[in-house]
């Protein structure tokens, strides 16, 4: 079972956390600073896994983010990098060629989509279809009372 | 670059957002953030009621400044408002904020419960789902307690949708983890195995999760799981790339449901069922024939993906632990892997091999990896896949390839990452001990693991060199000239310093007689040191001074100035203190064999546990010990190297010694008097042990406790190996005899009191004396161990004819050993002719529950029935030419296996029985003996020469008896004590 995923910038900025295990905030706190630690001292070619106090961290990095996740002993790696990159598919086709701005404007809508692919650590739908078909229903299950606000001006900034 | 808000976007969200991203410093950060968080505080407290949007939209904030790490205190009971809106996106937002800042305030919790409760019963999917999301991720006891009972309702009703079906598989999941005792089993759990069967594959998905959760609590109620999960599999890994349509990943079809599959099947042993099992296998085989395919994409996602079910399949084939086919196809799969240019498959070939290397039908095959892994050790740029290396070589290291191992871990010690040194040091240590077939290596490689990586070898690592030096004989004038030599560098460490003043303090006279070691030159060079050192090893070093002054008395003025110094008598240290003024008085007050009694050697250390591998376990965790005391890949060897044995008589084990450092203040009451005393201990212990003479040594009594000798080098141990069924068995059903047992015969044909036998369990020592044709023995059994030996039955069998040849009587011992203690069986014998072959002793017992049993060859030989015969040269002389037929003549030319010592020589042929007679040969470095052999039935007189060519380092024996098979017998009994 997947314990947490964290995603982090390269500065170390964490952009999304989601625990599937009861910890309180400052030991989240104290996991999350050590882990992009090192996860962000580790070099380009090293390999994915690393041997993290009991658990096994699988990470890898897109674009400018860190996906990082905690598994245990008996899961498997390969597996996991896959989950990883199932992810970000998912958040691709939402969004429409991800980045990292999209999560950060609407990180909102990264929870929702992580929880139709993963609940409680484990895998629940591995369809993108289906995971998208769940997020996009609700979307259209919205009021329409609002007007749409259209592309962000701000986040040209960044 | 467009970043799209989807759905409803929130404008104020974004605005903040912004801004918070716009911020040039920390301060600037807090600044803004604590005016939205007075803005939104006002909006709440205000007086116009909030509309849904707004209440979401500042929710939303709260939660972005929540994430971005600063508290929240308040906001939880607007989003609590939002779970009973009916617009999704205000519900949403409000099981989000839940979900991420829960709370265990309890009056929000009924709040929030009540609003899941009638989403629950909604009948809308998508808010069924959130709720079961939001209990899902707080997994909350509270939210256990109102709900675990409902979710497996949901998840079995025929008319619950497909999502929903996976949100409550996963749900339960989670409060079943959380609190078990709250999920009730029943009914449902029957139909929850049958959702394996379901058309929806997502829907099977999830419940494979809570299957392999809930089987592994309550296998039997799951076990129909199996056949299922293996049609599934089996329907999965034969289905073309494409069939599954969304679920096929890269061309691999639903990799996530396999894995979880394989997962699921090894919560089980084997199917039972062949058809199932024939499946099964036929499953595994395709996986691994699939590996070997071309890829069907070049991407790295498919090959992942394929490579995770690969994996997970060699899991489950080592779980299965039965099929050597597939384990040794596995093994060459990983092999393939370890050479890979991905190093995540690099990594991953070396931790699976690890579980390969302790399975008997695949560690061979894991061995022929060898140089693979030593290069990947050498050659890897990632710590981690090098410690992952490190492992596996540990898990691979046998007997065979032991040397080789543990010297590339040192050399990888020397430029090894720090953080992983104490681990390659511990493991170094263990490997040492439990391969060492000679200990010199052993001592050459603990020694070299403290010059490499002294700052990393803990007290464990270098107390049990101690403990093993002390312990064996065989190797403590080794070890004194060891370290010896490495103290003589400049810088060298401190805990070489502490095993060199252990050792030097015990052993050091073993090497005084070299003048380059001389007695002077040992203390100078530990006092060089002395000063440089923490209080705990000069505390250590003082004890070793005091063990100099007894073992050598030429240094004691020398050391008695150094006590005497003001810096030792006057140390503001307690401890050296202490040490300085006692060890001052007791060297001038006590009189020299006081002093020897006190100061004397070190008793052997009772055997335990090797502390370095309990302390490698504490370090990796209680599953590490598996893989590394796994005895059963090496069968053969599974008891040698267990641990240290005590080499002298352990029957009664000395009380143990756990202070190191201290000095016993009397000596032990069995120990020996100081047997192993001076030069002695270089030597072979047989072959110059005057003791064996009849008659010239102590009494009998004195004699068994001072003539116990070390177990040969090539320790007997691996001897238990072989249970016995564990019916009382009939003298026809003995086993062989040991393959050591005419080793171990042989070291009685010239002495009749020993110790015969010694194992980790069991320890038989042999008394006996023997006149005319008369025999009495005297068999202690001494069990080693704390647990008492049940059905305890030594017999004594007669093979083939010797029932005719020698009548043995048996008393009978208590068939109950208890722990520590020692029984003693009485063995009246007597010779009725002469005979060739030994009786068998057969010991047989329960020693935990698991049947022992043991053959050994009884220390009866013919030549224990002699009677030596004084005669003149004339005489002796003429009877030799009586015995002049060929076939009454033996002879036999051999090389000299020991030292060709006179005295030696003369003790051994006394010890054979006959008389030796001087000034008989003309050439006195010839010997000359003569006696008769008594049996009841008949007389064999003996005549026998033994000619030394010291040049030549070789010996002829000439046997001349009565009776031809005696001859022949003698001659080759006689011919192996040279």
């Amino acid at each position: 079972m997947m314990q947490f995923m964290l995603l982090f910038s390269r500065q170390g900025k964490l952009r999304l956390q989601k625990w599937y295990v009861p910890l309180s905030d400052k030991e989240k706190k104290k996991i999350t600073r050590e882990l992009v630690q090192t996860v962000l001292a580790r070099k380009p070619k090293m390999c994915s896994f690393l041997e993290w106090r009991d658990l096994k961290i699988v990470y890898k990095r897109y674009a400018s983010l860190y996906f990082c996740c905690a598994i245990e002993d008996q899961d498997n790696e390969l597996i996991t990098l896959e989950i990883i990159h199932r992810y970000v598919e998912l958040l691709d086709k939402y969004f429409g060629s991800v980045c990292e701005l999209d999560i950060i404007f609407n990180f909102e809508k990264a929870y929702f989509i992580l929880d139709e692919f993963l609940l409680g650590g484990e895998v629940q739908e591995t369809s993108k279809k289906n995971v998208l078909k769940a997020i996009e229903q609700a979307d259209l299950l919205q009021e329409d009372s609002k007007p749409r606000s259209a592309r962000l001006q701000n986040c040209m900034k960044s | 670059m467009p970043a799209v808000s989807k759905g409803d976007g929130m404008r104020g969200l974004a605005v903040f957002i912004s801004d918070i991203r716009n911020c040039k410093s920390k301060e600037a950060e807090i600044k803004r953030i604590n005016k939205e968080l007075a803005n939104i505080r006002s909006k709440f407290k205000g007086d116009k009621a909030l509309d849904g949007y707004s209440k979401k939209k500042y929710v939303c904030k709260l939660l972005f400044i929540f994430l971005l790490g600063h508290d929240i205190d308040f906001g939880h009971m607007e989003a609590v408002n939002l779970l009973s809106s009916n617009k999704y996106t205000e519900k949403q937002i409000g099981y989000l904020f839940i979900s991420v800042l829960v709370n265990s305030n309890s009056e929000l919790i009924r709040l929030i419960n009540n609003a899941i409760k009638n989403d629950l019963a909604s009948r809308n999917p998508t808010f069924m789902c959130l709720a079961l999301h939001c209990i899902a991720n707080v997994g909350s006891r509270e939210m256990g307690e109102a709900f675990a009972a409902d979710i497996p309702r949901i998840l079995v009703a025929g008319d619950s949708m497909d999502s929903v079906k996976q949100s409550a598989a996963l749900c339960l999941l989670r409060l079943y983890k959380a609190s078990p005792d709250l999920v009730p089993m029943g009914e449902w759990t029957a139909r929850v195995v049958h959702l394996l069967n379901d058309q929806h594959m997502g829907v099977v998905t999830a419940a494979v999760s809570l299957i392999t959760c809930l089987c592994k609590k309550n296998p039997d109620d799951f076990k129909t799981c199996v056949s299922l999960a293996v049609s599934r599999l089996s329907r999965i890994v034969s289905s073309a790339s494409t069939d599954l349509q969304d679920y096929t990943y890269y061309f691999v079809p639903a990799p996530w449901l396999s894995v979880k599959l394989l997962r699921l099947l090894q919560c089980y042993p084997p199917p039972e069922d062949a058809a199932v099992k024939g499946r099964l296998v036929e499953c595994l085989e395709t996986v691994l024939n699939k590996a070997q395919e071309p890829p069907k994409s070049k991407k790295v996602q498919h090959s992942n993906a394929k490579n995770a079910i690969l994996f997970e399949t060699i899991s489950l084939i080592i779980h299965y632990d039965s099929e050597p086919n597939l384990l040794v196809r596995a093994c060459n799969q990983l092999g393939q892997f370890l050479q890979h240019r991905e190093t995540n498959l690099r990594y991953l070939a070396l931790e699976s091999m690890c579980t390969l290397a302790s399975s008997e039908f695949s560690h061979e095959a894991v061995k022929t990896h060898i140089d693979t892994v030593i290069n990947a050790l050498k050659t890897e740029r990632d710590v981690s896949v090098r410690q992952r290396a490190a492992d596996l070589l540990y898990a691979m290291c046998d007997r065979s390839n032991a040397k080789q191992i543990v010297s590339e871990m040192l050399r990888y010690l020397e430029t090894a990452d720090y953080a992983i040194r104490e681990e390659i040091v511990l493991k170094v240590a263990i490997l040492a001990e439990k391969y060492a077939v000679d200990y010199s290596w052993y001592v050459d490689t603990i020694l070299n693991l403290i010059r490499i990586a002294g700052d990393y070898v803990s007290e464990e690592v270098w107390y049990r060199v101690l403990q093993i030096v002390t312990n064996r004989d065989d190797v403590q004038g080794y070890a004194a000239k060891t370290v010896f030599e490495a103290l003589q560098a400049p810088a060298c460490h401190e805990n070489m310093v502490k095993v060199g003043g252990y050792i030097l303090g015990e052993f050091g006279n073993l090497i005084a007689g070299d003048p380059r070691s001389s007695p002077p030159v040992q203390f100078s060079l530990l006092h060089s040191k002395f000063h440089l050192c923490s209080v705990a090893t000069r505390a250590l070093l003082l004890s070793t001074y005091i063990k100099f002054i007894n073992l050598f008395p030429e240094t004691k003025a020398t050391i008695q100035g150094v006590l005497r110094a003001g810096s030792q008598l006057r140390n503001a240290d307690v401890e050296l203190q202490q040490r300085a003024v006692e060890y001052l008085t007791l060297s001038s007050v006590a009189s020299t064999d006081v002093l020897a009694t006190v100061l004397e050697e070190m008793p052997p250390f009772p055997e335990r546990e090797s502390s370095i591998l309990a302390k490698l376990k504490r370090k990796k965790g209680p599953g590490a010990g598996s893989a590394l005391d796994d005895s059963r890949r090496d069968p053969s060897s599974h008891d040698i190297n267990g641990g240290v044995e005590p080499t002298p008589s352990t029957v009664s084990t000395p009380s143990p010694s756990a202070d190191l450092l201290g000095l016993r203040a009397a000596p032990p009451p069995a120990a020996p008097p100081a047997p192993s005393g001076a030069g002695n201990l270089l030597v072979d212990v047989f072959s110059d042990s005057p003791a064996t003479q009849p008659g010239l040594g102590p009494s009998p009594e004195e004699a068994f406790l001072s003539e116990l000798e070390p177990p040969a080098p090539e320790s007997p141990m691996a001897l238990l190996a072989d249970p016995a069924p564990a019916a009382d068995p009939g003298p026809e059903d003995i086993g062989p005899p040991i393959p050591e047992a005419d080793e171990l015969l042989n070291k009685f044909v010239c002495r009749n009191n020993g110790v015969l036998f010694e194992n980790q369990l069991l320890q038989i020592g042999v008394k006996s004396e023997f006149r005319q044709n008369l025999g009495r023995m005297y068999l202690f059994y001494g069990n080693k161990t704390s647990v008492q030996f049940q059905n305890f039955s030594p017999t004594v069998v007669h093979p083939g004819d010797l029932q005719t040849q020698l009548a043995v009587q048996t008393k009978r011992v208590a068939s109950q050993v208890d722990g520590g203690a020692q029984v003693q069986q009485v063995l009246n014998i007597e010779c009725l002719r002469d005979f060739l072959t030994p009786p068998l002793l057969s010991v047989r017992f329960r020693y935990g529950g698991a049947p022992q049993s043991l053959t050994l060859k009884l220390p009866v030989t013919i030549n224990k029935f002699f009677q030596p015969t004084e005669m003149a040269a004339q005489d002796f002389f003429q009877r030799w030419k009586q015995l002049s037929l060929p076939q009454q003549e033996a002879q036999k030319i051999f090389k000299a296996n020991h030292p060709m010592d006179a005295e030696v020589t003369k003790a051994k042929l006394l010890g054979f029985g006959s008389a030796l007679l001087d000034n008989v040969d003309p050439n006195p470095e010839n010997f000359v003996g003569a006696g008769i052999i008594q049996t009841k039935a008949l007389q064999v007189g003996c005549l026998l020469r033994l000619e030394p060519n010291a040049q030549a380092q070789m010996y002829r024996l000439t046997l001349r008896t009565s009776k031809e098979p005696v001859s022949r017998h003698l001659c080759e009994l006689l011919a192996q004590q040279f």
